[in-house]
């Protein structure tokens, strides 16, 4: 296990590497100039020469690169050329917003989404599993904006349940106001709850033909009993992967959500330093969210090898 | 060459029942209509697809009004939030333009964007996991490593940096959705390919001889077949999803061109007063995506390949 762990955090140190090299790469390299697409229309001689200056464009790029992650790795990240303050000291906040909103969607869609996997796979083609699984399908289909917009229609438009918009108030948080959080945490979950229900399904089908559970039924074990202590540890094997993926995954719905509710976290600062070409900001932003995106990944091929001693081995 | 008795296709015919087998498809890859259409998923998707395909050819056409007229009363009013009425069937938005006349000429872009996108990504993604597999080695381990870097990056994620940087315009969120598109189909063509060519049919057409442009075209990819059509729908569906969002977040088509995510995000802070500017090209997205994954469940159900799979 150690050795395997040893092999799969030096590769994931070296694909960060190579992360930063792109995200910089494309955001520094590729259009040529940064100072002009930062500048836009307000591009004058003098101006373009002054922002140059400030963010030490006449330096060759891999000399900046180098810096850049010497910078972040002593924990330097830059200040934002847009907010004019140092990126270090306004994203803990952001940061704390997104990781509640997301924690709020899996405490509420895993759950959800197992039971559901496992009502629909014990009895496949019934009444139920048709219904969940064209729940499922329309899931998967719709995407984070469609969805936040229906449920904003009817739930603050119609019925007047909750406020149609997450913005918060200076001083308030997620955790003084929670009824902010249910709209985009139902929409966010929309996705997520798909997928981990139809592999729970998927996954409970295959179980349940499998010889150890025919001999378990006829042994006169409970129904109840042989699902609990039969067929959900086996079934949730694969599961496990899928959810530790998803959360990596829902790292690209948090960007979709959080701007359809205006809720303050990282996706709607990634979006605003996008339109304000905020080319720090963005640089320090995608590769935190990369970098999250890596570290699920590498967690669920942990705790699958963790579970399954033939993929450690191998 | 034989002439008369076909050679290849005798030799072929042998592993292409066993593979048939294990992918359940039918003689030559073909994945034909009726399969299909004999599916619930397909029966139901298809009719779908046509009528969003309908739109895409004569969307702006049909539709009754220009999608940028600015609708105005006799006396000179400009006709703002009008609720669905037999003149404007789903009301006016709040430049007083017809609601219905925008989500009908909105198809066109919307398709045509996300299926170039989807094509070049699967036909590089094809070359580029054909050819890595087949040739192996450290070519094939690189390739693979860069691979693994591009698909560490959410989807969504990597097609803003790339539109923030190019600027939005069509043929740049063409090419970013193949870029996004490469990795996926590679790795999946990849598999299969390295699977194909230990197979004999493969083996033996390297010991007659015969070029690698004539292995690859003859005897390979007409075997990838059913799944290309699996990935060309799937690969479909995450494309207009992504090209969707990029529109909806300001990404996309810039206005006044009628785009349904951008027009969603430009009316859902009307939802209260006006839902229907909102509500109509939200429903216009909705159903193309379930029409295009349906059509997918179809395919699979059809050539018998794996229904689940992990997001990507």
């Amino acid at each position: 296990m150690l050795r395997f762990l040893t092999i799969r955090l030096s590769l994931t140190l070296i694909t960060l590497l190579g992360i930063s090299l792109a995200i910089f790469a494309v955001m520094e390299i590729l259009p040529g100039d940064v100072a002009i697409m930062m500048l836009k229309a307000d591009a004058t001689p003098e101006r373009l020469a002054l922002l140059r200056e400030e963010l030490g464009l006449y330096r060759p790029a891999h000399v900046r690169y180098f810096d850049w992650v010497s910078g972040l790795i002593q924990g330097d990240l830059g200040v934002s050329y847009y907010i004019k303050q140092p990126i270090a000291e306004i994203l803990p906040r952001r940061i704390f917003h997104s990781v509640v909103l997301a924690l709020f969607a899996l405490l509420f869609g895993i759950p959800v989404a197992i039971f559901s996997g496992v009502w629909a796979g014990i009895r496949p083609n019934s009444f139920w599993d048709r219904v969940v699984s064209t729940i499922s399908l329309v899931g998967i289909s719709l995407p984070e904006f469609v969805t936040g917009v229906l449920l904003m229609f009817l739930l603050a438009s119609t019925l007047h349940i909750l406020p149609p918009s997450s913005y918060m108030m200076p001083g308030e948080t997620p955790l003084t106001r929670p009824e902010i959080l249910i709209m985009p945490a139902i929409t966010l979950t929309g996705v997520l709850f798909a997928y981990i229900m139809r592999m729970t399904r998927a996954n409970v089908i295959e179980v349940m033909q499998s010889q150890y559970v025919r001999t378990a039924v006829m042994k006169g074990i409970p129904l109840r009993r042989v699902i609990l202590r039969h067929v959900l540890p086996n079934a949730m094997l694969p599961t496990v992967t899928i959810i530790a993926q998803n959360f990596g995954w829902m790292l690209g719905g948090l960007i979709i959500v959080e701007n359809v509710f205006a809720y303050p976290g990282l996706g709607q600062m990634l979006l605003i330093a996008m339109r304000t070409q905020d080319v720090p900001l963005l640089e320090v932003l995608a590769l935190l969210v990369t970098t999250t995106y890596v570290f699920s990944n590498l967690i669920a091929d942990l705790v699958y090898a963790a579970i399954d001693p033939r993929i450690r081995l191998s | 060459m034989v002439t008369g008795f076909n050679m290849a296709d005798f030799l072929t015919s042998f592993p292409q029942v066993i593979y048939s087998r294990i992918a359940g498809i039918g003689r030559r890859g073909r994945v034909p209509l009726n399969l299909i259409l004999r599916t619930q998923s397909g029966r139901i998707a298809l009719p779908i697809v046509l009528l969003h395909l309908v739109l895409v050819v004569g969307g702006a056409w049909l539709a009754p009004y220009s999608f940028t007229e600015f609708q105005y009363k006799e006396t000179g009013e400009l006709q703002q939030f009008l609720p669905p009425s037999t003149q404007f069937w789903l009301g006016t938005d709040q430049f007083g333009r017809d609601v219905l006349s925008r989500v009908m000429s909105g198809a066109t872009s919307l398709i045509i964007v996300s299926t170039a996108g989807a094509l070049v990504g699967i036909s590089l993604g094809t070359a580029v996991g054909m050819s890595s597999a087949y040739k192996g080695g450290h070519v094939d381990n690189l390739v693979m490593r860069v691979l693994d870097g591009l698909m560490s990056f959410p989807s969504l994620l990597l097609a803003l940096l790339v539109i923030t940087t190019l600027g939005p315009s069509a043929i740049n969120i063409v090419a970013t959705v193949a870029m996004v598109t490469v990795p996926r189909v590679a790795r999946v063509l990849r598999s299969i390919t390295l699977t194909l060519k230990e197979l004999d049919f493969v083996q033996s057409a390297r010991l007659r001889g015969e070029s690698t442009s004539y292995i690859v075209f003859r005897e390979l990819l007409p075997n990838t077949l059913p799944v290309l059509g699996v990935e060309l729908s799937v690969r479909l569906s995450y494309s207009i999803l992504i090209v969707s969002s990029l529109g909806f977040l300001g990404m996309g088509v810039q206005p006044p061109s009628p785009d349904w995510g951008l027009m969603i995000s430009q009316n859902a802070k009307f939802l209260s007063i006006a839902p229907w500017a909102g509500l109509a090209p939200a429903a216009a997205v909705a159903s193309l995506v379930v029409g295009v994954n349906l059509l997918t469940d179809g395919i699979k159900q059809a050539t018998g390949l794996p229904q689940e799979e992990k997001p990507s």
